[in-house]
């Protein structure tokens, strides 16, 4: 089946079979590596995208559910050069050690700094209750997503 | 000093890669032409193979072949070995069951692979697996660790499944302690399995070139030369030199990716077979069956105290469970890196352990993120807790009745160990003081005034890091020597290439070992660049694990980058016309004492490969390799405190505050060593509340996903109050002791005695889950 | 995940049909159970019909009585809904509690019920408000909805298209997660009706269920203590590695309690 989406600001159209996920489309097919698959139970949250806007995980979405849809990887929000906000906080921080659930954090954590109202420790805790990190302790990752809600306009 | 040197909280500089996606994951690695494995598993905890029937599979699409056991076997495919050789009480080796990387005859754990199927696309692979019809036999399993030795035998060679009885310690003199005893401590417990984790899940791609017979297995490896090693000498696929093992980026290991496995081993024999690269990723349910598991004890233990409170003696008997087969050092973690670090950081007179190493049909139990060691601090930490409760000790007060003093060092312990150096009572202070322990009945009070019970434990650990003099192991029974090797590289422009045989798979090696060699060589950080895990650039190594990177691995980069300092010396001696012992070496400059003259790091290393005005005596060149043999483990140690409440409706544990106040001697990257603690800690707290291994009575893992395994989340942990202590190692160039494990050792007891300081009672089983509080809560 | 046809139908009539002519259809709504039970080989539909292109099931309407949902509104909707945090809060809390973000962007209303998977959030609520499914050839009572594990009164081929709430005075859940997959072991929902309890759980049994009891005991005196007052009958609760029977009734219990004093304070 063909299914047209557009993947960090870019129009593909892509050739996949039914049972293909979107994970599977984006690092098969797009050749994107930096979107992880870490379980195969949809829990860990490695494999982190946005899907039209808000984070979802791509282990868990067909591809051809993805039909029209916008898409934004790890790769599309940032370069080493010009690093998004949250890219920049977990290396000020020390958030990531391995790097594996690195990218789906940093996704869900954007979508997380985007959406709640106010942020404490306490909500970023459970904000990122969908993202499982083996290394960190996750001290330091909470620490990089309040630096940056912190340094976010208030929003009411 | 500059802002990169040793001591600064660098930042790391391998992150740029990983937060933007660039990380390069051996899944995320495609050979041309690539065919994709997926393993036949067993159904069942024990069985003949009566047959394999694979024809229907051969009529899949796609499907390249299909082989099993028997192939590797005709191919002279060699088991996997245990490298650790581990001598029963009696005098006798263990006794090792045969471990076939594909099972031949008998499957003896539930996921045991045995066959393999190869095919175009995953998907086709995956099809023709579930179309290979397998005819097997059940036999009778054993699955409890508890009656194990009265259960069905696993291996022909293994009486009552027991691989060894070993025991450590004076018996005698224990014996006469516990006569002596005014007071006798008892508690009997289990360590809980736990399954690693990592994030990442093992993985391999594998191409064999038939015109030069060489094999090239990219994989997640913590040690790839050691795997070189073992594919070559003991599996027999290929001899060292035909054979390179690379360990690209690699997500997480904690232990689990130390190991030589079935399946990484399978794919590169089959690559060889059907003349194509050979790709396979764990899905994570296969992870959780055959990773290694880890802990897995069952203990009795025993402590006597005289009228003092002073120890006199501890006694303890260990069952150990080490699943179906040996893996590669599963042997010695129940050992060598448990009983010996019975003495804690006190000064008991008199230890005597026993440990029945036993098999069970489950996955095979090995070494994670601790190993042994969070086993041993257990034992003693919750007995000494549980004897000052018994006297009515304040439990600060009874350890450092009992602390080793500062003066005492170098320090023989009655189990093997000489401790070098350590100040227990300086960590113990501080860790009282960050955890505000001093006012710890007001919190409790307070915590009753809403209905809540609140409890506060300690855990003073202790650790053997920085694996360890070759000659002592060896002399122990370990199969390979434990130093490490470093090159420093210099090339003719003054930058530097260094080659070590450690292997960074989230521990930031990249960084850590770039501050050593551009601070030591005084030139700036960017100029270092750091080698690892690939045994085709790298010389030799042994790998990371134990928290050895830095003491064992890191030592050997300064010898080396001594010995281009030294030969420096005398290119600028030459140079400058002066005497060699005039000659300092000090902020990447050589200057002679003798006169003004100084020459720069550059400028040497340019004479080096540009030999005009040279040394006739001197060979060109400015590179330097080294194999550093450490002369002792170190032994880091401190002390953690938990503080919890608990919920006494529900039974939910909540650990409000962990301090950890850690002597790792001197800190060469302070961001990273506190990044380690917190994962280890959150690992540690894992164990105490959350995590657990667990078998069914018919040998079926239940706990085989994250819908059941409870992985820590971000809000199953409070904030860690970290800090240090030091006491610089005594026998290493950097003073250094290592961090990796800490957390992962000393925070499961400091829990478990918050925990049952909270509710009042002896024990409560780990993992302290709700329901097992709530019912401790109720006597029931 | 085995091979199957993928549809994506622009109405329901169309959707139906296709279910009812397929070998072995089911419909994809959010997806945050299906996809997951088809990647482990678990299922093997010959067809899945894809709900998202199928108008007029997605949305949130506040009437004078009741809040009705469209099926397939995502639990991140809902959970942010401020008309549904002002009719219903407490609907709009449980909804913010459902899985994590990434499943609660996806995971549908009418995916959950229609499921009605044993420790999902929302059967709480369907029981609890005592709402009425709304599928596309009839209303349902929620008392006559769910009938066992994984059993419903839906018939194959018939599709929720939305779901009735009532508004109750007053409501509460309370929820006591899986420590481990963070379905719910036990969830509560209290709702008070002007003096008229009712009192919906899920995790406990094998589908969502009320307790007449605790409902009748509440009407005459809204005490958390009633709790107390009355039995939990757990011979058929579920019992697994996580809670036993016994425990999951003290968990009803305390649940229960909690919501009721929760509803009390607001």
């Amino acid at each position: 089946m063909k299914v047209s989406l557009t993947v960090n600001g870019r129009d593909r159209v892509v050739d996949v079979a039914a049972n293909t996920l979107l994970v599977d489309l984006i690092r098969s097919k797009l050749g994107l590596t930096g979107t992880h698959v870490g379980c195969d139970t949809s829990q860990c949250g490695a494999c982190t995208v946005h899907l039209d806007g808000r984070s979802v995980k791509s282990c868990t979405v067909l591809a051809v559910q993805a039909d029209g849809a916008e898409v934004t990887t790890i790769e599309g929000i940032g370069t080493t050069d010009a690093l998004h906000p949250m890219q920049a906080a977990f290396r000020e921080c020390h958030a990531l050690q391995c790097g594996f659930c690195t990218p789906g954090m940093i996704m869900s954590a954007i979508d997380l700094v985007a959406n709640a109202k106010a942020l404490d420790e306490q909500s970023v805790r459970k904000g990122l209750e969908g993202n499982l990190c083996r290394c960190t302790g996750y001290h330091n990752i909470v620490k990089a997503v309040l630096l940056v809600a912190e340094s976010m306009p208030e929003r009411t | 000093m500059s802002d990169t040197g040793i001591g600064k909280s660098v930042k790391r500089r391998e992150d740029l890669r990983f937060i933007t996606g660039r990380g390069r994951y051996t899944d995320d690695i495609n050979q041309p032409n690539q065919t994709f494995a997926v393993f036949l598993r067993s159904p069942y905890p024990r069985a003949r193979i009566v047959s394999v029937d694979p024809s229907g599979a051969a009529e899949v699409e796609g499907v390249v072949g299909v082989f099993t056991g028997k192939d590797l076997a005709a191919d002279k495919l060699g088991d996997l070995p245990c490298g650790w050789l581990v001598k029963s009480k009696d005098g006798s080796d263990m006794k090792v069951g045969p471990h076939p990387p594909l099972a031949v005859d008998v499957v003896n754990y539930v996921g045991e692979p045995y066959g393999v199927v190869i095919a175009e696309t995953l998907a086709a692979a995956r099809d023709g697996a579930e179309v290979v019809v397998t005819e097997f036999e059940e036999l009778d399993a054993t699955v409890s660790l508890a009656s194990a030795m009265d259960s069905a035998q696993i291996h022909a060679n293994v009486p009552r499944n027991l691989c060894y009885d070993w025991a450590l310690g004076d018996a005698a003199a224990t014996d006469a302690a516990f006569e002596r005893a005014a007071h006798l401590t008892t508690l009997e417990f289990s360590n809980n399995r736990l399954i690693p984790n990592a994030m990442e899940p093992r993985a391999a791609v594998a191409s064999y070139d038939a015109s030069t017979e060489e094999f090239n297995l990219i994989t997640t490896s913590q040690n790839p030369h050691l795997e070189r090693l073992i594919l070559s000498a003991f599996v027999q696929l290929a001899p060292e030199h035909k054979l390179r093992i690379t360990a690209p980026d690699v997500g997480g290991g904690f232990g689990s990716k130390i190991f030589v496995y079935p399946e990484e081993t399978t794919a590169a024999w089959a690559a060889r077979r059907i003349g194509r690269p050979v790709k396979w990723t764990a899905d994570r349910s296969e992870s959780f069956l055959t990773d290694a598991h880890g802990r897995d004890h069952l203990t009795k233990a025993e402590l006597a105290l005289d009228k003092d409170g002073v120890f006199l003696g501890l006694r303890v008997k260990t069952r150990a469970n080490l699943g179906a087969y040996l893996s590669t050092f599963a042997s010695s973690v129940p050992t060598f890196l448990y009983g010996t670090l019975l003495a804690g950081q006190y000064r008991t007179p008199a230890i005597y352990v026993e440990v029945e190493g036993v098999y069970t049909n489950t996955a095979p139990v090995d070494a994670y993120r601790g190993a042994g060691r969070p086993e041993a601090t257990y034992v003693i930490e919750r007995i000494v807790e549980t004897a000052a409760r018994e006297l009515g000790v304040d439990p600060a007060e009874l350890r450092r009745r009992n602390f080793i003093p500062p003066d005492a060092f170098p320090y023989q312990t009655p189990v093997a160990l000489e401790y070098d150096t350590g100040n227990y009572g300086a960590s113990l202070d501080k860790a009282l003081a960050q955890a505000q322990y001093s006012s710890f009945a007001d919190r409790r009070a307070a915590s009753e005034r809403r209905g809540k019970k609140r409890g506060i434990g300690l855990s003073c650990y202790i650790e053997a890091c920085g694996l360890a003099p070759s000659q002592l192991a060896i002399q122990l029974g370990a199969g390979v020597g434990l130093y490490e090797s470093g090159e420093v590289r210099v090339n003719p422009t003054g930058n530097v290439t260094v080659f070590t045989g450690s292997h960074s798979h989230g521990q930031g090696h990249e960084t850590t070992f770039a501050q050593i060699v551009s601070d030591k060589l005084g030139i700036p950080f960017e100029n270092v660049e750091v080698v690892h895990g690939d045994t085709g650039r790298v010389e030799f190594g042994l790998g990371t694990y134990g928290s050895r990177s830095l003491a064992v691995g890191g030592s050997a980069l300064i010898k080396a980058t001594d010995k281009v300092i030294a030969k420096g010396k005398r290119i600028a001696a030459h140079m400058m016309d002066a005497p060699l012992d005039s000659i300092d070496f000090t902020e990447g400059a050589f200057s002679a004492r003798t006169s003004n003259q100084k020459l720069t790091f550059g400028e040497v290393a340019f004479a080096a490969y540009v030999p005009s005005n040279y040394p006739t005596d001197l060979e060109p060149g400015l590179s330097e390799k080294a194999f550093y043999d450490p002369k002792n483990f170190t032994f880091p140690a401190g002390t953690h405190i938990a503080e919890v409440e608990v919920d006494p409706e529900t039974g939910v544990v909540d650990v409000l505050s962990f301090v950890a106040v850690d002597d790792f001697g001197h800190v060469i990257n302070p961001m990273i060593v506190e990044g380690q603690v917190h994962g280890g800690i959150a690992q540690g707290i894992g164990q105490a509340l959350l995590e657990h291994g667990i078998y069914d009575e018919t040998g079926q893992l239940i706990t085989g996903s994250y819908m059941d395994y409870c992985m820590p989340r971000a809000d199953d942990m409070p904030s860690f109050i970290v800090d240090t202590t030091v006491t610089p190692c005594t026998h290493n160039p950097l003073g250094v002791k290592g961090c990796g494990e800490a957390g992962a050792i000393g925070a499961p007891a400091a829990v478990m005695n918050a925990v049952t300081h909270a509710l009042g009672v002896v024990d409560v089983a780990m993992p302290a889950t709700p329901e097992r509080v709530w019912r401790a809560l109720r006597g029931a | 995940m085995y091979t199957f046809e993928y549809h994506q139908p622009d109405s329901i009539e169309a959707a139906i049909e296709l279910r009812t002519e397929a070998e072995d259809a089911i419909y994809l709504a959010g997806g945050q159970t299906l996809i997951p039970t088809l990647k482990q080989r678990l299922a093997a539909p010959s067809d899945v019909i894809d709900l998202a292109g199928v108008p007029g099931l997605t949305g949130i309407k506040v009437e004078k009585d009741r809040v009705i949902i469209g099926a397939m509104t995502r639990h991140a909707h809902v959970a942010a809904s401020a008309e549904v945090a002002k009719a219903i809060p407490a609907l709009a809390h449980l909804a913010s509690e459902i899985g994590d973000a990434q499943v609660r962007n996806r995971g549908t209303l009418g995916g959950s019920v229609a499921n009605s998977d044993p420790s999902a959030d929302y059967p709480a609520a369907v029981i609890g408000l005592g709402a009425t499914i709304q599928t596309n050839r009839r209303s349902i009572a929620a008392d006559d909805y769910f009938k066992d594990l994984f059993e419903t009164a839906l018939a194959a081929s018939e599709l929720i298209k939305s779901i009735e709430f009532p508004i109750p005075k007053r409501a509460a859940y309370c929820k006591f997660p899986n420590p481990a997959s963070r379905y719910a072991v036990v969830g509560v929902f209290v709702a008070d009706f002007g003096g008229k309890f009712r009192v919906g759980v899920t995790g406990a049994g094998p589908c969502a269920f009320r307790i007449g009891a605790l409902e009748a005991a509440l009407s005459k005196k809204l005490d958390p203590a009633q709790v107390d007052n009355i039995e939990i009958e757990y011979d058929r609760f579920n019992s697994d590695l996580h809670a036993s029977a016994e425990y999951r009734a003290n968990l009803v219990r305390v649940m229960a309690k909690r919501a009721i004093t929760a509803l009390i304070t607001g």
